[in-house]
């Protein structure tokens, strides 16, 4: 696709770009932190009170165990999230503002 | 099964044979992939004709390494739950890689992620900076994997070290040199396929011995070595400690130019972001297995026979296959873990061989003037030149403890890849000189406080005590890769990249000009 300078300070200065990277980085930012947040939260609830993970559960099985493949989980929970988001949300501002481009 | 005698260390012919079909089988791709691999868009990225899908699972072949199988499956068979917490700080880096990388590096770059580095900076000196931290990843990584794998087949096969060392190189040569990136992404797939087949009937067959209730198998793991095994214990103790090796995992994932490259293989944004979202189910799915395994090989096999194999307790997931699946499954698990090997092995020559022709070559020598067949020519000498480099690292460091250098590998990604690719994608004030400080105060201070921390100072160089207290340097030459990289931009303003910035924002953000 071959665009005239003009027409990409156009797209670039419009408001609708500008929210549309605005949604992309703070969307991505705030996973990046919710992430973070759960592993060094898990890792420093290690560093700071194992006794809390070696509570039990059951007859030996420690509420350790579903935390730790919880985190696991949450991970890939987190990037379908993403994925979702991405796919519908982003996709379809990413396809109409290609299309607005296009038909200039 | 106080019984239970290993034949491991001898040949077992099971396992030769299955090794010899597999590598048949992904020899014969390889020749069907060097009839599809003549320009430098097929060597090195495949023509962008993966599916999300296959990325995805070439990902998790690239990560999934033999010593994330059997070094994961050893410590939760020593250790319990703190094996774990080791492969939870492993997966937590593929969530980052989504969000702040694959999308933005897949639009900018072509073949490599000193691509996106260099996009709206002066080429050449960002060029040489990010291959600096990009080999010195790769050779780290390789040593590891090829010593590695010497030590490996003297266990499982009883072949002696240095013929490993040099079928590994030779066979993984071929992939690369005549089947680019389609032969190893090929590779990369049947080996995942391979392994977590391999690992998903491992644990069927396992807790089929405990009426297919996990909760039973931790029961008596914690009959027989105590409620201890079931929280965690050792692994944390110096909280710094455990933050700086989590922010070398973590960042270190999203860092690694083997599995950066893989993004380009395919076509889109919305397939880059695909094969995160498989590669982590996948990955994730691979470490609750390998801790499933850790704990069946614990109470099926037990610490003694375990530690009299090997003392790091690196063959007790081949230990439980041959206790519950006998000689035969045994030879399975063998011939996929030595496949694995040869899977990753193939991975970072790729990428380093385009390091060499496309970042150092083509971008520096040549100044970005040469044509498809002089490129693709010069990225097999490379390839030849990175083989040979393996197979004499994997010689040399017979024997030695090369621990390490894992963690100096995924430290220097951390400090030196990816403060650079992420300040490059989002900072506009981001300079030239920027770059070129941060990649190499990264790179540096990770070799340096290596050195000097327990890691080597202490369990190679046996002195008392280390100069540096942390296992893992990521915390301190991380921070100090950004710091650097923040200060230098500021005080050497470069109007043309920040003008660049903003017009790369319609090839970040929507994809318009991606290749």
């Amino acid at each position: 696709m071959s665009i005239k300078q003009e027409d990409v300070r156009t797209i670039l200065e419009s408001e609708r770009f500008r929210a549309l990277v605005r949604k992309r980085v703070s969307v991505s930012l705030t996973l990046t932190i919710i992430m973070l947040v759960v592993y060094f939260g898990f890792i420093l609830t290690i560093a700071f009170n194992k006794e809390f993970l070696a509570n039990k559960i059951g007859e030996h099985v420690t509420i350790g165990l579903p935390i730790g493949i919880g985190v696991i989980v949450f991970a890939w929970l987190l990037t379908g999230v993403y994925t979702r988001w991405a796919n519908n949300s982003y996709d379809r501002s990413v396809r109409e503002l290609r299309k607005q481009i296009s038909d200039m | 099964m106080e019984t239970f005698q290993t034949t491991l260390g001898q040949a077992n012919i099971a396992s030769i044979i299955i090794f010899f079909c597999f590598v048949a089988i992904t020899l014969g791709i390889t020749y069907w992939a060097a009839k599809r691999t003549k320009t430098t868009s097929e060597f090195y990225a495949a023509d962008r004709s993966i599916s999300g899908f296959q990325n995805g699972l070439a990902l998790s072949g690239d990560y999934m390494s033999a010593a994330s199988f059997l070094g994961i499956a050893g410590m939760v068979a020593l250790k319990g739950y703190d094996g774990l917490i080791y492969s939870i700080g492993f997966l937590v880096g593929w969530p980052l890689v989504m969000f702040l990388i694959a999308e933005p590096l897949r639009n900018l770059g072509k073949f490599t992620f000193a691509d996106v580095v260099a996009f709206r900076l002066r080429q050449k000196p960002v060029r040489v900076a990010s291959s600096i931290g990009s080999l010195m990843t790769i050779i780290f990584y390789l040593i590891a994997q090829m010593v590695g794998a010497g030590a490996l087949i003297q266990i499982l096969f009883g072949l002696p070290y240095e013929s490993a060392v040099v079928i590994v190189g030779l066979v993984m040569v071929m992939y690369v040199l005549f089947g680019g990136m389609l032969a190893t992404t090929w590779v990369q797939i049947i080996k995942a396929v391979l392994l977590l087949g391999g690992a998903t009937f491992l644990v069927i067959i396992t807790l089929a011995h405990f009426n297919f209730n996990p909760i039973e198998l931790f029961n008596q793991a914690s009959l027989k070595y105590g409620d201890a095994v079931l929280a965690p214990g050792g692994f944390v103790t110096n909280p710094w400690d455990a933050i700086s090796l989590g922010i070398a995992l973590i960042l270190g994932t999203a860092g690694l130019p083997h599995i950066l490259m893989r993004f380009f293989t395919v076509p889109d944004a919305k397939q880059a972001r695909k094969s995160v979202f498989v590669a982590t189910g996948f990955i994730g799915y691979f470490y609750i297995l390998t801790f499933v395994i850790g704990f069946g090989a614990m109470v099926l096999v037990g610490h003694d026979i375990i530690t009299g194999v090997d003392k790091g307790g690196n063959m007790a997931a081949l230990l439980l296959s041959e206790s519950v699946g006998g000689q035969l499954f045994l030879g399975f698990i063998a011939a996929v873990a030595f496949a694995t090997i040869l899977a990753v092995v193939a991975g970072l020559t790729l990428s380093g061989a385009s390091t060499l022709s496309h970042d150092l070559y083509v971008s520096v020598f040549k100044s970005g003037k040469t044509d498809e067949a002089g490129e693709v020519r010069v990225a097999k000498i490379a390839t030849l030149c990175i083989g040979a480099l393996a197979i004499l690292l994997g010689l040399v460091f017979k024997g030695q403890n090369v621990a390490f250098t894992v963690g100096l590998a995924f430290a220097i990604a951390a400090s030196a890849n990816f403060p650079s690719l992420v300040m490059s994608i989002l900072w506009k004030k981001y300079t030239t000189q920027g770059a070129v400080w941060s990649i190499l105060t990264g790179a540096g201070l990770a070799v340096i406080l290596i050195f000097f921390s327990p890691t080597v100072w202490v369990d190679i160089l046996h002195y008392e005590e280390a100069v540096f207290p942390l296992k893992n340097p990521a915390l301190f030459s991380m921070t100090a890769s950004f710091l650097v990289g923040i200060v230098v931009s500021l005080l050497t303003k470069e109007k043309e990249a920040q003008d660049k910035f903003e017009d790369e924002k319609l090839r970040t953000y929507l994809g318009i000009g991606a290749e």
